[in-house]
Order: C-alpha cells, then sequence, then structure tokens
C-alpha cells in the first residue's frame, strides 16, 4: 500500500515540482504536504472570497490540534499528510483515444453492468465526442431546474454565485470542529455540489452528481451541502455504479443536509471506490462526515446507501432530529470481501418531540475482510414520545471474515421507546444446495441470495440506481465462496 | 436412463447406503418406500449432487455419463429435478426471479437465448394452472412463509416449469390435504411422457393409486430389499415392514 501511494505521489509530483507551482492549468497542484499555505493557494487559485479563506485557515488551525481518531474497528498504516497533494486541480483524467486503450479487466465489470458504451468512455477517460458528452443533456437539465428556482450547481459556483447561502449554511451541520477529517476537509476540499429547493418545490427529478459538470473529478475532499426550504422535497444521489477510478488514496468528504419546516430529503449513495486488490494492496481509504439536520418540525432525511467500494469505510451518515415530529431513516447495504475493512453506521440524535428513526443496517462479509456496524441511538430529555427501530444484520460468507455490532443507546426520558435487533447468519449451504439443484450456479446463487438479503434497502434506492446497484453487489462478491 | 450400480454413501464415517442398485428407464415411474432413516432421500441427495455425502464405492450413469464426475448445477442443468422433502426458504427472493435465473441457466447451458419477460410470464402462468396454484406466487420469495402443502406444491410448479428428464420427488405427497394430494398427482400425470422418467419417494400407497408406477421397491438399511409392481405397495400397507423385516430374518437364518 506504501508503495502504491508512493507512485502516486512521485507521478503527481515527478516533473516541474522542483520550480514549486506548476503553471499548466492541466496539471496544476499544490506543493506536497499541508501548511497554512497550502491553504492560502487553494484559495487563491479558486477565486475564493475573503470569507472562505478565513474560514478554510480556522479550520486548519484547528486541525493542527487533533490527532487521527483511533476508535473505529479499522487498521491501515499511519497517514502522513505531509506526503500528500491537496490540490490538483481541475485535474483533469487522462484522455484516452478509444476504449481498445482502457483496462479490460474494467470493461468486464461496466458490460457485467449493463453501461452503455457511451457511458463506458465517460467512466474510463475515453473522450467523448459532442453529441454523446452529456453537455445537452446537462442544458435541458439545468433549464429545467431553474424554472422551479432550484440551484444545483458546484460548490465553488455557489460559493460566487449565492455566497449568502453558503456563508448562512455551510459546516452548520458539520462544524470543522466535528472531528480530525471534517476538519481536515474545512481546510482543503477542492469541490462539490450544491442544491437548494426553494420553499413550496418538488424537485421533479432526481437530482444526481453524474449530471452536474465536473462531478467526476471533484477530488479527494468533496463537499455537499443541501437545503430544503420549507415544504420542499427532493431525491438526491450520489456517486455511480460504475467503478471510479481515482489515484487518490485519501478521500475525506463532508456532506451537509438541511430539512427545514415539512420538507423532505431523500439522499441515496452508491459507493464504488477501488478496494484494493485480492491480496489487499492499494485501495482508497473512506473517512466521509455525513450528517442531515431535521431542523424544522415534520421534516424527514432518509439515507440510504450502498457501499461496495474502498478498501477502508469510514461512514456514520447521522441525522440531528431537532424539529418535533421529525423522522429520520437510515438504509444501508455494506459488502465487503477479500481485505476490505468498513466501520459504518449511523448516529440518531433525538431532540424534538415525537421524532421517530429507522436503522435497517445489512453488513455483508466475504473472504479476509472486516465490516463493523457502529450505531448511536440518544434520545435527549426533551424528545418525549420518541422512537427508535434499529435492525442491524449482518451476513457472513466464508469463515475467515468478521462481523462487528457496536450499538450505543443513550435514553434520556420514560416515553421514548428504542428497539435493537441484530442477527448474524452464515449463508446457509441448504439454500446454496437448492439454488444449485435447479441449475443455478455457485457465484448466481450467491448473488441472488445476498441480493435477496439486502432487498428492504434496495428497495428504498431510487429506481436507476437499484438495478445496478443490485449487479453491483454480485460483482463485488466474486470470487467470495469457492 | 439412470444406471445405478454397487452404491456406498457414507456420511461422518457411518455408511448409509449399502450396496444399492436400481435402473430407471425413459417412461417409467419407480416407488421407493421403506422406513424412517432407511436412506431415501439419502440417495436422492446423492443422485443430485450434494457434496456432504461421500461416495465410497459404486457408480452412476445417467443418459450413459458418468453422473459422479458431474456438479450439481451441471445435472440440473442435464435434466435432473430433486423436488426436495424439506424446500428451504430464500427470503426477499421472489420466486418470478428465482425461475427466470434457473430457467435461463438452463437455456443458455442449452445453447439457448435467454427467456424474454412477457414469455416468461406466460410460461409462469401456464405451469401455476397445473399445480392451482393461487396467482400471487410470482412475487412471493422462495418458499417463504408458505404452508407445508404450498411448498410441497411449489415443488412440483418449479418441475413443471424447468421440464426436466428425471425427476425424483422426495415425500412430495406427506403434508398434503387430499385435494392437493389430487392435484399435485395429476400435475405430475401431466408431465409424463416416454421420454422422462419419475422416480417417487413416498410412505403412503395412497399416491400411487394416483401416480401409478411401473416398479415398487422397498428400501430397508440402505438397499432395495424387494421389487414388484403396484401390487407390492398394496400388500406393504397392509402387513407393514415388520413383513419385509421378517423376510429377510429369515432368508438370512437360512
Ligand atoms: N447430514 C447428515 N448428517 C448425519 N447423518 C445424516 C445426515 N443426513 C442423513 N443422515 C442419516 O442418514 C440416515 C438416512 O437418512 P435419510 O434422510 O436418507 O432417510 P430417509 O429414508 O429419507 O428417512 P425419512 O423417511 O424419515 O425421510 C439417517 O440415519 C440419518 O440420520
Ligand atoms: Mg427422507
Amino acid at each position: 500500500m506504501e508503495n502504491d501511494k508512493n507512485n502516486i505521489i512521485q507521478e503527481l509530483t515527478q516533473g516541474d515540482y522542483k520550480y514549486g507551482f506548476v503553471t499548466d492549468i492541466e496539471t496544476e497542484t499544490s506543493p506536497i504536504g499541508l501548511s497554512e499555505d497550502t491553504v492560502r493557494y487553494i484559495s487563491a487559485k479558486k477565486n475564493e472570497p475573503e470569507f472562505m479563506l478565513e474560514f478554510r485557515l480556522k479550520a486548519y488551525r484547528h486541525w493542527l490540534t487533533l490527532t487521527e481518531p483511533t476508535w473505529a474497528h479499522l487498521h491501515h498504516p499511519p497517514i502522513d499528510y505531509q506526503n500528500i497533494i491537496f490540490y490538483a486541480a481541475p485535474k483533469k483524467q487522462q484522455t484516452l483515444n478509444s476504449l481498445d486503450e482502457v483496462d479490460p479487466e474494467l470493461l468486464k465489470t461496466f458490460n457485467k453492468l449493463g453501461i452503455s458504451l457511451e457511458e463506458q468512455k465517460l467512466f474510463s477517460g475515453v473522450a467523448v465526442d459532442a453529441v454523446v458528452d452529456s453537455i445537452s443533456v446537462k442544458t435541458t437539465f439545468k433549464e429545467t431546474l431553474s424554472e422551479k428556482g432550484i440551484i444545483f450547481c458546484s460548490y465553488s459556483e455557489a460559493v460566487k454565485e449565492h455566497p449568502d447561502l453558503v456563508k448562512k449554511y455551510m459546516g452548520s451541520v458539520v462544524p470543522y470542529t466535528d472531528n480530525f477529517f471534517a476538519a481536515l476537509n474545512s481546510a482543503v476540499f477542492s469541490d462539490g455540489s450544491f442544491c437548494y429547493i426553494p420553499p413550496g418545490v418538488r424537485c421533479p427529478i432526481e437530482l444526481s452528481t453524474y449530471f452536474r459538470i465536473n462531478a467526476a473529478n471533484s477530488g479527494q475532499f468533496e463537499r455537499t451541502l443541501i437545503i430544503a426550504d420549507e415544504g420542499s422535497y427532493v431525491s438526491y444521489m450520489e456517486g455511480c455504479t460504475a467503478p471510479m477510478r481515482d489515484e487518490n488514496q485519501l478521500h475525506a468528504a463532508i456532506v451537509e443536509i438541511i430539512a427545514h419546516d415539512n420538507a423532505e430529503v431523500k439522499y441515496s449513495t452508491v459507493q464504488n471506490w477501488y478496494p484494493g486488490n485480492k491480496n489487499g494492496d492499494g485501495g482508497i481509504y473512506n473517512f466521509v462526515t455525513k450528517r442531515g439536520f431535521c431542523k424544522g418540525h415534520n421534516s424527514k432525511i432518509s439515507w440510504t446507501q450502498v457501499e461496495t467500494g474502498s478498501a477502508i469505510t469510514w461512514k456514520y451518515p447521522s441525522l440531528i432530529l431537532k424539529g418535533d415530529n421529525s423522522v429520520g431513516e437510515f438504509y444501508s447495504v455494506a459488502v465487503t470481501n477479500n481485505y476490505q475493512q468498513a466501520d459504518t453506521g449511523t448516529k440518531m440524535i433525538h431532540l424534538g418531540k415525537n421524532t421517530k428513526s429507522t436503522v435497517i443496517s445489512k453488513g455483508i462479509s466475504a473472504g479476509k475482510s472486516n465490516n463493523s456496524y457502529r450505531g448511536l441511538i440518544k434520545v435527549s430529555k426533551n424528545a418525549i414520545n420518541s422512537r427508535n427501530y434499529t435492525q442491524c444484520d449482518s451476513l457472513l460468507l466464508g469463515d475467515k471474515c468478521g462481523a462487528h455490532t457496536f450499538p450505543y443507546i443513550e435514553t434520556n426520558n420514560k416515553s421514548s421507546i428504542v428497539e435493537h435487533e441484530a442477527t448474524t447468519s452464515k449463508i446457509s449451504e441448504d439454500q446454496l444446495f437448492y439454488c444449485l439443484q435447479r441449475g443455478i450456479d455457485n457465484e448466481s446463487a450467491i448473488s441472488l441470495i445476498v441480493n435477496g438479503y439486502a432487498k428492504e434497502v434496495l428497495n428504498k434506492l431510487p429506481m436507476e440506481f437499484a438495478v445496478e446497484a443490485q449487479k453491483l453487489l454480485s460483482i463485488s462478491l466474486e470470487g467470495s465462496v469457492g | 436412463m439412470l444406471q445405478i450400480k454397487h452404491l456406498r454413501v457414507s456420511i461422518n464415517q457411518k455408511e448409509i447406503l449399502k450396496d444399492f442398485n436400481l435402473e430407471v428407464k425413459a417412461g417409467e415411474v419407480h416407488a421407493i418406500m421403506g422406513p424412517n432413516g432407511t436412506g431415501k432421500s439419502t440417495l436422492a441427495s446423492v443422485i443430485a449432487g450434494r457434496d456432504i455425502f461421500e461416495v465410497t464405492e459404486g457408480e452412476i450413469l445417467y443418459k450413459g455419463k458418468n453422473l459422479l464426475d458431474l456438479p450439481p448445477e451441471t445435472r440440473a442443468r442435464e435434466g435432473i429435478f430433486l423436488g426436495f422433502q424439506y424446500p428451504v426458504e430464500i427470503p426477499g427472493v421472489s420466486m418470478a426471479n428465482f425461475m427466470k435465473t434457473a430457467v435461463n441457466e438452463i437455456r443458455k447451458y442449452k445453447g439457448l437465448e435467454p427467456i424474454g419477460g412477457a414469455d416468461f410470464l406466460k410460461l409462469m402462468e401456464e405451469k401455476k394452472k397445473l399445480v392451482e396454484i393461487q396467482s400471487k406466487l410470482n412475487n412471493r420469495s422462495v418458499n417463504e412463509g408458505f404452508s407445508g402443502g404450498e411448498k410441497k406444491k411449489n415443488e412440483i410448479f418449479q418441475m413443471a416449469m424447468l421440464n426436466p428428464t428425471l425427476s425424483i420427488l422426495d415425500e412430495t405427497d406427506s403434508g398434503l390435504d387430499i385435494d392437493a394430494l389430487r392435484i399435485v398427482a395429476n400435475g405430475v400425470n401431466k408431465l409424463r411422457t416416454k421420454d422422462n422418467a419419475t422416480v417417487v419417494i413416498t410412505h403412503y400407497q395412497r399416491l400411487l393409486d394416483y401416480i401409478v408406477p411401473d416398479f415398487v421397491h422397498v428400501m430397508y438399511d440402505g438397499k432395495i430389499v424387494k421389487s414388484g409392481d403396484k401390487h407390492l405397495a398394496i400388500e406393504l400397507e397392509e402387513k407393514g415392514y415388520d413383513w419385509i423385516k421378517q423376510e429377510l430374518e429369515a432368508n438370512a437364518s437360512i
């Protein structure tokens, strides 16, 4: 893993590095390592207003006082933050001339996922001609949205075009003081998505990062801010099911969601970053802070995630249920295979009266992987008549993998009910044999059974995602049972 | 079609099938009867390819091929169907999805294109009628929450969907009410052709009134100890297994 990292760093730094800043816009990178100068450099490069630089600097100075958390059930060599390039944008993917130049393994996966040839080109960095480059799609898409007053743009654009909204909400759900990786992200984040839904508006389409220009390359420190104003609704999809090529090993993203009175936000993620090879070499370290704030009464936020990628996943999409009668949901499928490690779960913080939360977590471990669920349910004194239901299931494939559950429950009033159910099961030989006897081979049988097991969660995904997510589960588990 | 010769099978060092012999030809129906624990289900599992059993001696030929060399899914694709004594539940996997996967795997094996959605649904409807199964079946998870009788009907439904050459029905009649028994037996009869064969494992002569066997075999302690035609089943019903045991003991003492 160290080797890989060094190679990447070499690749990124070779050439003009000794002259300091590189001037060619295509390959522009900050000097290696992190200092106050790096932060200033990033802000300057992005032409940011003063308030952004201040925010970044405060975050950076706070980060200096922190140490990397060690409580998660994860093991990895120490990350050398002085050996990372924090800004390499607008980094263009290397352009290939045709699909013939793409890694055949990647193409196989694309085909299994049923991704169209044109999309395959897009994902793997092959030059696409103007007609199929989704520019035109994006334009009609943008028009539809702006008619309704919906803002959906890159974070950088929002900083320039809608500074008041950014100033008001950025860091209001995940302050830079929240944790080590949140502070890091706040100091150096490169770009991300911004979305605002005006009062009473129901967003007519699923908002997908796929449609946002530059979405594929927001870099390793991505930031998302979604604001649903009173009575509005939006369904937001992050990521895509295609395997994501990325040379950055460390990812530390932040997602903030705010739901005002009677607003609803559905946030769906399919995370399929490079998990490393069969021997556990390489792969992305994914340290994400995602939090939603049900600020208004009757507001609702739900997280649905399918996590199949990354060597390490550290991720707890959480919700603060402040508004009375607000509702929080967390539906998760996390698959780990080979040497992958996932420590994921959620936090539901009940503050308002009659608040309700549901947590359904399905962990699937194969190979020599480790899969942990970590969940906190906290019901404050004033959150009377609140309810939580948590169901946390683990499925083991083989006997070299691990599943762990770390539930934390804190109830501070008597009228609330918190329920927790947990099961651990192995894929049953009888089920497998039943499938085999019907002519279905081992791999398809596992895929059927696993998809069935995860169905409750997969059903929560928007249609566009669900079908591909199913295929993705199968692909992730390929070769997991001999 | 099927020849089992001198088959010996063990599990955990315990021998269950002891010099088992059987020949089944195309177009025939064989019934196997015998007391609990004599190895009837074991036989069925070994034919289907369950790997927890160890074949220590003997061979099984199917369509002239050495069956024991084939993995279970290939046996299924070659037309071997096992109606399970205890069908398992697969939560979250709809019957439609399960059957479509199975049908298409078998088609692929035969070099055929996958079946189209509309054709598949038509096939489902047609076969459901055969076993008079309720119409909601498509979206229900495989066997999940099915009553005992429904599970058995579902096995015959799957048999109809997959159109096997050799079907082994392990106590498909147990747990069925009288009407269901008739329905299931009718279903099996309708699927009968001169090119396929059926082995029914049962404890009750009653089933054989509906599915009339060409041969009846009595199995005891891991092998067939008596064979005859349908009258053997009637005799067995009257006299019970003690009759067989006594006969065996008498033979042994000679
Ligand atoms: N997985 C197993 N592990 C250990 N013993 C087994 C296993 N499967 C079967 N046996 C044993 O093998 C013997 C034969 O079992 P089998 O299920 O084949 O009997 P059967 O003739 O089908 O009985 P029944 O009429 O009750 O269905 C029994 O003694 C049983 O306990
Ligand atoms: Mg049996």
